[in-house]
């Protein structure tokens, strides 16, 4: 508190490109003489990290883990677009310190579908032209798909609700709302992972 | 973000004496118990805490919710807001506490925010907030750019002339009208505090929110068995319908028998520095017929000594208004 210099709170990125493999094996490190050792498990796959204990889960998946699906936008807790799931809940990652999800299971949007094989969420994004510019689309899908396995009503008004930690600049919601909707009616239990 | 020392409790005496060791417990404190981080993440990023060591208790065996054989609840101090608010009980015996922290945040908050983390949460006050204004609660002597400056969204209940944050929380007003009881482990053994003597007026130490001393660690909160018959409900006004926070609030809890209020608990939110009980409401109702008067009388008595700033006049009428409408649901079915 006293003597500590204030520096930023976002580790050095590793400086491998951020197109890089990204092979669980490899030790991403920040700079900082405060780096720790931690290991995530990242949609099935485990990363040994160091990194400052500053890093919050969001930095540590885009920039040691070259994940940047989540995306960061106000940084607060206040927008939605970093949304992901710890252990299958919804959580905003730019509000936890990556050292403490040890033992968590991390789900990103990468995480969820392939390009050849999407997640019947990110289907119906597409189907119902969902997004405008897509920055808040990746949060939008995380939240929608964790939305599935919620006690959340069947009128678009609950859903509205349930979907109030997204924010959209661009105002796709009726869009997204029809979408979850639309994946809602289709199928009963989903593959929410 | 000031750089700290990030540890993992393994038992709750070891993190009471690291905890211990701070000079203070309150605002600035070294060091801190971290749960959900939805606060304390938020305020370290702002440069307005910056503990030197946070003590993780998210490991800590205090995520459970339990009927007890009196009939009430007991609620682990890590129980997360989204688990409490869809516990069957709480919705069954206690639905203004569901429906309150239901009307709070957004999902992804209530998935992290915890039980002991939002009955100490901190105010949304936008000085507290911005480390290049003066704020009483953040540096004490430093003044409050907030009686002077936008206080549309802040307290007119409990205030004093160094602040007049209003305390944010919607889950703690459920808890004063339900009459929790807060359970802590210190230095010198456990305690149990009722939340009417848990949370401090500002009057000249508004860093001094609570009687937390250093190395006091919420366990757990209890709530009493619910009254037979009673009706509670949460009612909360906004400037928007959703993920916001309260302009103003009202829990209340309420037994009718006859047409005539036989018990009544009342907290109102958004108005107060702490969350506000209003035993003069209650004196109001109490015996009386559920009348459009007596909720009038009940909502003059709880504003009776609000003090306007220069934007908030208008939640004197709001907050009155409020506690009728709320009153007036949780009694026409009853």
């Amino acid at each position: 508190m006293s003597n500590q210099e204030e520096t930023p709170e976002r580790p050095e990125a590793d400086t491998r490109s951020a197109l890089g493999q990204r092979s669980g094996k490899e030790v991403a490190s920040s700079d900082s003489k405060n780096a720790i050792p931690v290991t995530l498990r990242v949609n099935g796959k485990k990363h040994d990290v160091r990194i400052d204990p500053r890093t919050t889960l969001l930095d540590c998946l885009r920039e040691n883990l070259h994940l940047t699906g989540s995306k960061k936008g106000c940084d607060h807790g206040q927008c939605g677009a970093c949304t992901v799931h710890i252990n299958g809940r919804r959580v905003n990652s730019c509000l936890c310190f990556a050292a403490m999800h040890e033992e968590d299971e991390i789900t990103t949007v990468e995480g969820i579908g392939q390009p050849e094989d999407l997640h019947p969420v990110q289907a119906a994004f597409v189907a119902c032209d969902a997004y405008q510019c897509g920055y808040c689309t990746p949060g939008q899908i995380m939240s929608a798909v964790a939305l599935l396995n919620e006690p959340c009503g069947s009128e678009d008004a609950d859903v509205k609700e349930f979907m109030s930690g997204n924010i959209c600049r661009c105002g796709a919601y009726p869009n997204i709302v029809a979408a979850i909707q639309r994946v809602r009616q289709n199928a009963k239990p989903q593959k929410a992972r | 973000m000031k750089t700290f020392q990030l540890t993992r409790a393994s038992d709750s005496a070891q993190a009471i004496a690291t905890a211990a060791k701070a000079t203070t417990a309150q605002q600035g404190a070294e060091i801190r118990f971290i749960g959900g981080g939805t606060t304390l993440i938020d305020l370290m990023k702002l440069n307005v805490e910056q503990p030197q060591t946070l003590i993780d208790i998210n490991r800590l065996p205090l995520d459970k919710i339990e009927a007890l054989p009196d009939g009430g609840l007991t609620i682990g101090a890590v129980v997360r807001n989204s688990d409490l608010a869809y516990h069957p009980l709480v919705r069954k015996n206690y639905a203004v506490l569901s429906e309150a922290i239901l009307s709070g945040a957004s999902a992804q908050l209530r998935n992290m925010a915890t039980t002991a983390g939002n009955l100490l949460q901190r105010t949304r006050c936008m000085y507290f907030r911005a480390t290049d204004m003066p704020c009483n609660k953040r540096e004490p002597g430093s003044g409050c750019a907030a009686i002077t400056g936008a206080n549309r969204s802040l307290a007119i209940l409990g205030t004093s002339e160094h602040c007049i944050a209003t305390n944010p929380s919607d889950m703690n007003v459920a808890m004063a009208a339900l009459e929790a009881t807060i359970h802590v482990r210190g230095i010198k053994g456990e305690r149990s505090i009722p939340i009417a003597d848990f949370y401090l007026l500002p009057g000249n130490t508004p860093q001094r929110e609570t009687v937390l001393e250093p190395g006091d660690l919420i366990t757990h909160v209890t709530l009493p068995p619910p009254a037979p018959g009673n009706r509670s409900l949460y009612l909360k006004l906004r400037d928007r319908a959703s993920y916001e926070f309260a302009l103003a609030s009202a829990a209340v809890v309420v037994t009718v028998a006859d047409g005539k209020l036989t018990r009544a608990r009342v907290a109102l939110g958004g108005v107060g520095t702490k969350p506000w009980r209003s035993t003069e409401a209650e004196a109001e109702l109490a015996g009386q017929p559920t009348t459009e008067a007596v909720f009038r009388r009940a909502a003059e008595a709880a504003l009776r000594d609000a003090k306007p700033q220069s934007e908030n006049g208008f939640k004197v009428e709001l907050a009155k208004r409020c506690l009728m409408h709320a009153l007036k649901l949780a009694t026409q079915t009853a």
